[in-house]
């Protein structure tokens, strides 16, 4: 199977799960208790505001004819507009999440720069103190709170040492510097969690490969242990890792919510917390929409990168 | 056989001191939540505007918060909620799972398609996501926290069970038993049921594990338990606010849940190095 076919066929797959996430989304606002007209109204019981409210939001017509206005302008893009700052809500969108784009790819710099090499020294040392010190700190980077651990790097390097800022988020184009010791903490929080799950995965998938025949072949060959670990090894052992990584990445998007709440960082994360508290909910619709979809896109491209890396999925089928 | 592959996995389990410990700590962290009333020095909501953000000393082990309840008290207490909502969710997803799952695995056809996108639009969300926005909708209390944390944890089950169903379909003995003639939902019952638990048993150890913190999330987020009643998460809340006055506050509620996550962890590692299939 050629590879644009493999892609047009798993994206046509997506549309009717993209479809259910939708109805899902839609239903959330059922979940509200009472008439939603006065809940989308809040505190303001104004009878012409609630009117106006319920034929803006068609909360009289029936709930499919509701769900199909919904659905056709959620597809052009319109999310409608916040209910507390009035502006559109696609717009709100756009500012966000490139703020929380960032903070990912940094999160998964720290992930890869202690979880590739940690896993591998793992599997080469296999039954060692190494091994059982890297596998202890794995599983505590797996279980920590993460937001717990980011008011402890706070208290530590804020509060105390005072070298970095506690919270606040400064673009990189307006002050590069800043923009680093503010993503710094947040990124290392985020990063050790899937430091653990890179860690594991790389021991696992290394240990396989260093039991394969041609790594055995290689050995026989007196290619040197390096070689064969860097070379023949790891680079085998890699296929499974850049798939949890594009997997870890669409989690990382999501996963960012507290931690962005705690470092006050003006991302998607905070923007789905703040419309809670707001009760403004086309911002909560469209946060989990937005990042449903965006977990969806990436799960298939750690699927395309697994058969565009494993020569054996494109021969049959 | 079965009572030789019990003792088999008992073994296993007991074999490995790592996995010992943590269901040592686990079952120490039930004992703390049912014996709360004996085991807390204070009473958990009781103020004491005299001794308000002390730091850990004799009379307050970990000292006092910002209207002056005994921290080591609250933490106690807070067992009890954290723990509830780590298991109560993850029962009810289990629960559920299991008829979906054999529903959708054993009777295949376009009934099993459709439970599976769906199940898959419910995967898309990621979890915590869904548990916020739930409870949201649904307005913020530990009930409320415990059905959204339920709901989300669901999809993974189910998946997982109809997993299990598929694998187990194509077994020797349930052809045996089809050949046999059993009725099918004797099959399901007898044959497919039992042998379906061991992966849900794993997975439920991690699954309560990530609860806990899905609860301490949300009631860090004011969407779970709400004050006065004690909660690990909502005391984080809290502390948040004092951390340079009283850091105590925040240290002691993160190291308990790190402490109960770690070894539901362990614990998990350890059901699935013993109940693995392929070890039998």
């Amino acid at each position: 199977m050629s590879l644009g076919l493999y892609i047009a066929r798993r994206l046509i797959a997506l549309v009717p799960t993209l479809l259910f996430v939708s109805v899902l989304i839609f239903s959330l606002q059922q979940l509200l208790p009472g008439d939603p007209a006065l809940a989308l109204a809040g505190e303001d019981h104004d009878p012409v505001a609630v009117a106006a409210i319920r034929a803006k939001y068609h909360l009289d017509r029936p709930m499919v004819v509701q769900y199909r206005i919904w659905l056709g302008n959620v597809l052009r893009g319109d999310f409608g507009e916040s209910l507390r700052s009035r502006i559109p809500v696609s717009e709100l969108l756009a500012s966000k999440l490139p703020v929380t784009i960032e903070l990912a790819v940094c999160s998964m710099l720290v992930a890869l720069l202690l979880g590739l090499p940690a896993g591998v020294i793992s599997a080469t040392r296999k039954g060692t103190p190494l091994d059982f010190t890297a596998n202890l700190v794995a599983l505590s980077g797996l279980s920590v709170p993460h937001f717990w651990l980011g008011i402890m790097l706070i208290l530590l390097f804020a509060v105390r040492l005072g070298w970095l800022p506690a919270s606040g988020y400064a673009p990189p184009w307006e002050d590069p510097l800043r923009n680093l010791t503010t993503l710094l903490l947040p990124s290392i929080v985020l990063g050790t969690g899937v430091a653990g799950v890179m860690m594991r995965h790389t021991r696992s998938a290394m240990m396989q490969t260093l039991d394969a025949d041609y790594v055995r072949t290689a050995r026989a060959k007196s290619v040197p242990e390096r070689l064969v670990v860097l070379k023949h090894a790891l680079r085998n052992a890699l296929i499974p890792i850049i798939t949890l990584g594009a997997i870890e990445f669409g989690r990382l998007l999501s996963g960012a919510v507290l931690t962005e709440q705690i470092f006050n960082i003006p991302g998607f994360g905070k923007l789905l917390v703040d419309g809670v508290f707001n009760r403004d909910y086309a911002v909560v619709q469209a946060v989990v929409l937005v990042s449903a979809a965006l977990y969806v896109l990436l799960n298939l491209l750690a699927d395309v990168l697994y058969f565009v890396a494993n020569p054996r999925m494109r021969g049959g089928a | 056989m079965r009572g030789a592959r019990r003792y088999q996995v008992i073994r296993r389990l007991v074999s490995r001191p790592a996995t010992v410990i943590a269901a040592l700590v686990v079952l120490a962290f039930i004992g703390i939540a049912l014996g709360a009333a004996h085991l807390a020095p204070y009473n958990p909501t009781a103020t004491d505007f005299a001794a308000v953000r002390k730091a850990p000393s004799a009379v307050h082990l970990l000292g006092t918060d910002e209207v002056g309840r005994d921290v080591f008290s609250r933490l106690i207490w807070g067992a009890r909620a954290s723990l509830l909502a780590g298991v109560i969710p993850v029962t009810l997803a289990v629960s559920l799972s299991i008829p979906l799952g054999l529903l959708a695995g054993y009777t295949g056809g376009w009934l099993d398609s459709w439970m599976m996108r769906l199940n898959d639009a419910m995967l898309a969300i990621p979890f915590l996501i869904v548990a916020i926005a739930l409870a949201a909708f649904l307005g913020p209390s530990l009930r409320n926290a415990m059905i959204a944390i339920g709901i989300a944890s669901l999809p993974t089950f189910v998946r997982l069970a109809r997993g299990t169903v598929l694998a187990l379909k194509t077994e020797d003995y349930v052809e045996a038993a089809r050949a046999l003639g059993c009725s099918r939902p004797r099959i399901a019952g007898r044959h497919i049921l039992p042998n379906m638990l061991p992966p849900l048993i794993i997975q439920s150890s991690i699954a309560v594990a990530a609860a806990i913190i899905a609860e301490a999330s949300l009631a860090f987020l004011g969407l779970g338990q709400q004050p006065p009643a004690p909660s690990w998460g909502s005391m984080l809340n809290a502390a948040q606010r004092y951390l340079s006055q009283a850091p105590w506050m925040a240290l002691y509620p993160g190291l308990t849940i790190f402490a109960i996550v770690m070894a539901l962890n362990v614990l998990g590692d350890g059901l699935r190095d013993a109940l693995d299939p392929r070890y039998y």
